[in-house]
């Protein structure tokens, strides 16, 4: 699958990758919701340092969409506050 | 696709395959999107070049900032030397604000700074992603038979709609950023205009407004501090500059 960290660019991820990707966007939405500011920030480096690490960059020639976009690193928490509700923006991985 | 970037894009789908279904030959949809593609290109460049412009700026006003803190200080000195500890406070005061300011200052150069390198990080990925546009958009056109030739043009301007989308947000950010900041550089030269950080000789006798609320913003224990070693680096000193007056000289 390809995902987009907005303004940073895309990585190509395993599939197998995709329930724990579920699982670190929930845990953002979570603090979101709780109204954590310090949780969020730690929580959402989390989730990008793992798109970053476990992912490769994707082809720059490459013309394919992403299967989920990411917000920017920079993500504030008010604007966090409209991005990650309810299922977050990783929904549950098929099956 | 929910997120910023992804609503934006979901856009960006929709209108093509709007202009898919209403064009009779899907070739002119793929030359209107390689156009459209060079138009916002153009854009970005624009974008990249305002935020040069808002750096260069802040970095102007940093400079006359930083003369104002040495300038400051060396009246203070002069004060001192001349036994004038008021006026050497008052100086200190004015000191603390500047160089408040130009910390201010120097980190919002910092931040648009790296902002210019993304967008200039992203123009360049765009401009990979249009350039593979237009090479798909040669075989599309050549290999053309409708229904195949939809799926695939639909398919190449999602990849640039996307990345396109996120250049926008990208530009979007260092565009609200910059304006915060230029409403705070107004506010600063303000300031300047009132006479803030101004050459302190120019200073009718005893304390104006500004220098009241001055008092208010600065730690007076800072300038304590600041004026005790002062003093000491001029007792050290012995003397040479002690009977130097105040705006004899013009050092700044």
């Amino acid at each position: 699958m390809i995902v987009r960290i907005s303004t940073e660019g895309q990585w190509d991820l395993d599939d197998s990758h995709h329930g724990e990707l579920d699982r670190l966007d929930d845990e953002v939405v979570a603090a979101v919701e709780a109204g954590d500011e310090a949780a969020y920030r730690e929580r959402f480096d989390a989730l990008l340092d793992f798109v970053r690490s476990s992912g490769t960059p994707h082809d720059a020639d490459d013309l394919h969409g992403s299967d989920f976009i990411l917000p920017p690193a920079d993500l504030s928490f008010d604007e966090a506050k409209g991005e990650f509700s309810g299922e977050g923006l990783i929904p549950d991985p098929p099956g | 696709m929910p997120g910023m970037s992804g609503r934006f894009s979901t856009v960006m789908k929709a209108k093509i395959s709007k202009m898919l279904d209403r064009a009779e030959d899907p070739s002119e949809v793929l030359d209107y999107s390689y156009q459209q593609q060079l138009e916002n290109l153009q854009n970005v460049k624009k974008g990249i070049a305002d935020v040069v412009t808002a750096k260069k700026r802040l970095q102007m006003q940093a400079g006359k900032i930083e003369q104002s803190v040495v300038k400051l200080d060396t009246q203070a000195r002069q004060a001192l030397a001349a036994g004038n500890e008021d006026l050497a406070r008052i100086a200190l005061e004015r000191k603390q604000v500047a160089q408040t300011e130009l910390q201010t200052l120097d980190s919002q150069v910092a931040e648009l700074e790296r902002q210019q390198q993304q967008l200039t990080d992203s123009e360049q990925k765009l401009r990979t992603k249009i350039e593979q546009f237009r090479t798909k958009k040669e075989v599309i056109k050549a290999q053309y038979n409708a229904a195949e030739a939809q799926v695939r043009i639909s398919e190449a301007a999602t990849g640039v709609g996307e990345e396109m989308a996120d250049v926008g947000l990208a530009m979007q950010r260092a565009q609200d950023k910059t304006e915060q900041m230029r409403a705070r550089a107004d506010a600063v030269a303000e300031l300047e205009a009132a006479g803030t950080f101004e050459d302190l000789t120019q200073l009718g006798s005893g304390e104006d407004d500004i220098d009241r609320q001055l008092n208010q913003l600065t730690s007076g224990s800072q300038v304590d501090d600041e004026l005790a070693k002062m003093r000491a680096e001029l007792t050290a000193g012995s003397g040479e500059t002690e009977k130097k007056q105040l705006g004899e000289g013009e050092q700044a």
